[in-house]
């Protein structure tokens, strides 16, 4: 599988990354090696196999519904970029 | 004395030949003179680490201390420590400063252990060399011109240097064990979920498993025993009863305290592609465990050829989910100049993290995009499965699994660091035992030609940490190859 610039802006995209026009190239000759590597997994027969997504197979556990924490909404947002109020700024994004 | 282990330093500790005080005080000047060579650390307080010694030795006095009481610690920098900038080697976390510790941070401040400092590493523990944080790459304190290996290399170059006796990392897919490998020291993956990751900065949930570094098996017996613990702040730490570690280090066995022990040798771990003096160092360990008794046995893991390219769909996939929570609103890096809210985001990324960083987002980001994730994300967990099931089977007739740790010894800083797909073939041996959930140590049993160390790989079944420390244990008191140290000298006058 080889993939094309389009696909490196299309999934550049998604990742929300910018990669300028410059970079392009690279990128894709990387990304070509690694997904080579990983086609190797793509050609055994993996009919019926439940598959695994985690180590462990034990229960999502569950707690009462109650608040437990208290309120440190100022700590955590002493390392925000832009905070006013209590709140995250960002640029606007309704007129 | 402040280069032994901690069992030694524990002891000195009790007999108050030795007080906290003096010996951090002493670490800490050790870090002043060795680290600007290694860059193995990223952050060190000397004021709290003081105060938090003086706490030590009056715990001490009291009556009250543990065998880790007053020991110096220093914690990978991918772990949340309140109050300390914690970065993951990245830019984009260049000045966050936690405002909790993780569970393992905790636990050890709980035993007494004493926080100098927090250790450099691939930038988000992303790499197997510890070159990519943006503070500068780790180097091998057997030789600064090699990597220490990662991505935990800071942790295992601090302790191999002995300017810790003890270091924390996390282990992905080899993070741990690959770097104790190169660097010549003991790394223990324990369990998945025996050791909680709450305040783990989470690169690959299903995989991330923070451990221990030291220099014996004992005193990873020992470390283990204070970081594991149930967690209710992590959904996937496993409830159960406490255990003590290093309970069968001490029986008195004999001359053959391996007897009955089955050793299992893959025959995929002793093929091609192995480096001649890593196989010769793996065998002479073999020949040395059946002088302790065990028997070997041939066994075979069928599909482990494809736990690499597994580990490059799942790891990347649960990445990229992940660290889309760096974006420059909550914490850390914000871009300077942007047109809107999408062109912040996608700047502020950009500038934020690494290439490498970068790639595995870009990878994770595809394998589960539309239309591809059956074909990549789905068909992984498969074979995750195929590749576990083949453990299973192995464990039927022997114990534990032994081989090399890498393929290599540590190579040269920049050899591998342009071609990712060179440098993911590193984990070759260790990816599998995060995929499967399995416990692991690396431990020192030889040099290569060019003088640099060489590590064993002990892989055990669910909860055979106990067993794997014990027979790493016994090799070590058989053999000295962890009480080899670089020397100073070559590190002061390299500078």
């Amino acid at each position: 599988m080889a993939l094309s610039s389009a696909d490196i802006e299309r999934i550049a995209h998604l990742a929300r990354i910018e990669i300028s026009a410059a970079e392009v190239a690279d990128v894709r000759q990387k990304l070509d090696s690694i997904f080579e590597m990983i086609g190797r997994m793509r050609a055994i027969d993996t009919t019926g196999i439940v598959p695994m997504a985690h180590a462990q197979e034990i229960a999502l556990p569950l707690r009462e519904d109650v608040v437990t924490d208290s309120d440190r909404h100022e700590l955590y947002q002493n390392g925000a970029p832009a905070v006013l109020d209590g709140l995250y700024l960002v640029p606007k994004v309704i007129e | 004395m402040i280069t032994a282990p901690i069992a030694e330093l524990a002891r000195a500790l009790a007999s108050k030949e030795l007080s906290s005080v003096d010996l951090t005080a002493a670490v800490l000047d050790r870090i002043e003179a060795l680290n600007p060579r290694l860059n193995a650390f990223i952050a060190r307080d000397r004021k709290r680490a003081l105060v938090q010694a003086q706490a030590a030795d009056a715990r001490r006095a009291a009556g009250d201390a543990t065998a880790l009481t007053g020991i110096p610690v220093a914690h990978k920098d991918v772990l949340m420590t309140a109050g300390w900038k914690t970065t993951c080697g990245s830019r984009m976390l260049e000045n966050f400063v936690a405002p909790y510790s993780a569970f393992v941070v905790e636990k050890l401040a709980d035993a007494g252990m004493v926080l100098v400092g927090k250790t450099n590493m691939d930038e988000f523990a992303m790499g197997s060399s510890s070159e990519t944080s943006y503070f500068g790459p780790v180097r091998n304190p057997w030789n600064v011109e090699y990597v220490p290996g990662g991505s935990s290399g800071g942790s295992a170059a601090a302790v191999a240097a002995r300017l810790v006796p003890a270091a924390t990392g996390t282990d992905t897919g080899g993070s741990i064990r690959q770097p104790a490998a190169l660097s010549g020291v003991c790394g223990l993956k324990p369990t998945y979920g025996v050791c909680s990751r709450y305040g783990l900065i989470a690169f690959a949930s299903s995989l991330d498993t923070p451990g221990p570094f030291a220099q014996t098996a004992e005193d990873c017996a020992l470390l283990l025993s204070a970081m594991a613990g149930h967690d209710a702040r992590d959904s996937t730490s496993l409830d159960r009863p406490r255990e003590d570690y290093a309970r069968l280090l001490s029986a008195s066995r004999g001359a053959k305290p391996l007897a009955g022990l089955r050793i299992g040798m893959p025959k995929e771990y002793f093929g091609a592609g192995i480096d001649a003096d890593v196989g010769a160092a793996v065998e002479a360990a073999i020949a040395e465990f059946r002088r302790l008794g065990a028997s070997t046995v041939d066994v075979s893991l069928p599909n482990i050829d494809l736990a690499v390219p597994v580990y490059y769909v799942i790891a990347p996939a649960e990445a990229s989910s992940n660290l889309a929570r760096f974006d420059g609103v909550r914490y850390g890096h914000r871009a300077a100049k942007y047109d809107d809210l999408a062109d912040m985001y996608k700047k502020t990324r950009a500038e934020g993290f690494g290439a490498e960083v970068k790639r595995r987002i870009l990878v994770g980001t595809y394998v589960l995009s539309h239309g591809y994730y059956d074909a990549y994300y789905l068909k992984a967990q498969q074979v995750r499965r195929l590749i576990a099931d083949g453990f299973q089977r192995a464990y039927r007739d022997c114990d534990l699994l032994v081989g090399p740790t890498a393929p290599t010894a540590a190579f040269k800083l920049g050899e591998k660091s342009d071609d990712p797909v060179q440098m993911y073939l590193n984990d070759i041996f260790t990816v599998a035992g995060n995929l499967t959930g399995s416990p692991a140590i690396s431990i020192p049993c030889g040099f290569d030609r060019n003088g640099l160390p060489i590590g064993l790989q002990l892989q055990g079944n669910y909860f055979s940490e106990s067993l794997i420390l014990d027979v790493a244990h016994r090799f070590q008191q058989a053999t000295d190859w962890h009480r080899r140290e670089p020397a100073d000298i070559a590190l002061e006058t390299a500078r």
